[in-house]
């Protein structure tokens, strides 16, 4: 399909066109991540409401993070996710081995310090999705060696938050 | 309750919705960081620009198309084989004049307004799409074509169809005149 071309050349831009205007003014990196994670949020809600539209109810947490996983990231991303790990009260860990928006980068260390960028507007696309299926969560991201991304949506009750918060301290973005 | 199997159908269009939808995404984000009309619209044209320039190897790696010998050519591989791939239409080509360097490519129906129900309240000089002019613009200066792309009409501002504009800025005879040489 020609057009997701398109979509890594548009996702780019917006990386870079985000960060340019920071550079200009006054406004800093947390910022920035804060802006691509808002865009990516708008469009999770857009997709996973045309996504669903003839599927059936799901059964539980696991079963829209397995639907996440599979569906959801196989037409965004043309693969599944190859790892999913939870701890069964709400902490969920995603595993891509080969992200498609990092693979283009250079696969040594050297640009590890910028690939959040490119992470966010991932972030909130999931985080956009699951709180239209009707889930609060929290969406971060890690890379520890280049093409491979860990995320970490974290659905809670609200019982959990003070749990979660703390696990997120420790996180890269 | 278990869910059926069959969740394939469909899927290949939702990908055009990823793009459709970051697009819009992106224009609103620009609209609540700009306040100029003129602003967003540069900065699309822009961010187009950049893109362009790296979609033409996409396309040329893709499409195979071979060695164009008139404007009137260009545009039709623009129109038939460039828009078909990424946006999935087929604009009709007109052109304006008879020096045969201006054409319009004729937009009946545009996937990037699909979602699009009307342009925001104070914002009537936006070019929502004015990425496609500086995508268009970035991929034929990488071939060796200057010229200007901008939008003459708008369905999102009250026109019938949407235009855009494609004119070529060095004449088509020196061109043929240094090909044949």
């Amino acid at each position: 399909m020609a057009d997701e071309a398109l979509f890594l050349l548009l996702h780019n831009e917006m990386v870079s066109g985000v960060y340019k205007s920071a550079e200009q003014g006054e406004v800093e990196n947390g910022r920035c991540i804060t802006k691509l994670e808002n865009m990516g949020f708008r469009v999770g809600q857009g997709l996973i409401e045309r996504f669903t539209k003839d599927t059936a109810r799901f059964k539980d947490e696991l079963d829209i993070m397995k639907f996440i996983c599979k569906d959801f990231w196989t037409t965004v991303f043309k693969k599944q996710i190859d790892n999913l790990r939870t701890n069964h009260q709400g902490i969920y860990v995603l595993q891509d081995n080969k992200f498609r928006l990092l693979t283009q980068m250079s696969a040594g260390k050297q640009y590890l310090e910028h690939a959040s960028k490119y992470l966010a507007f991932t972030c909130g696309l999931i985080r956009g999705g699951l709180s239209n299926l009707g889930i609060k969560s929290i969406v971060t991201a890690e890379v520890s060696s280049m093409p491979a991304s860990k995320v970490l949506p974290s659905l809670f009750p609200s019982s959990l938050i003070p749990e979660i918060e703390a696990t997120q301290t420790g996180l890269i973005l | 309750m278990s869910r059926p199997a069959q969740r394939r159908p469909g899927y290949p269009k939702i990908n055009k919705d990823l793009f459709v939808l970051t697009y819009g995404a992106l224009v609103a984000q620009l609209c609540k960081d700009y306040e100029k009309d003129e602003d967003v619209n540069k900065y699309l044209d822009n961010m187009g620009y950049s893109i362009g320039t790296r979609l033409v190897e996409d396309f040329l790696a893709r499409s195979c198309v071979r060695r164009c010998h008139s404007y009137s050519e260009i545009t039709g591989i623009i129109a038939q084989v460039a828009f078909k791939m990424y946006l999935g239409i087929t604009p009709r080509v007109t052109c304006n004049n008879s020096s045969r360097n201006e054409f319009s490519l004729i937009l009946e129906k545009n996937p990037l307004v699909e979602f699009v129900e009307e342009l925001p309240p104070g914002r009537s000089a936006l070019c929502y799409c004015n990425l496609l002019c500086g995508i268009i613009r970035g991929a034929l200066e990488m071939v060796h074509l200057d010229a200007d792309v901008t939008f003459l009409q708008d369905r999102l501002k009250g026109d019938s169809v949407t235009e855009i504009g494609i004119t070529f800025l060095k004449k088509p005879e020196e061109k043929k005149y240094r090909r044949k040489k």
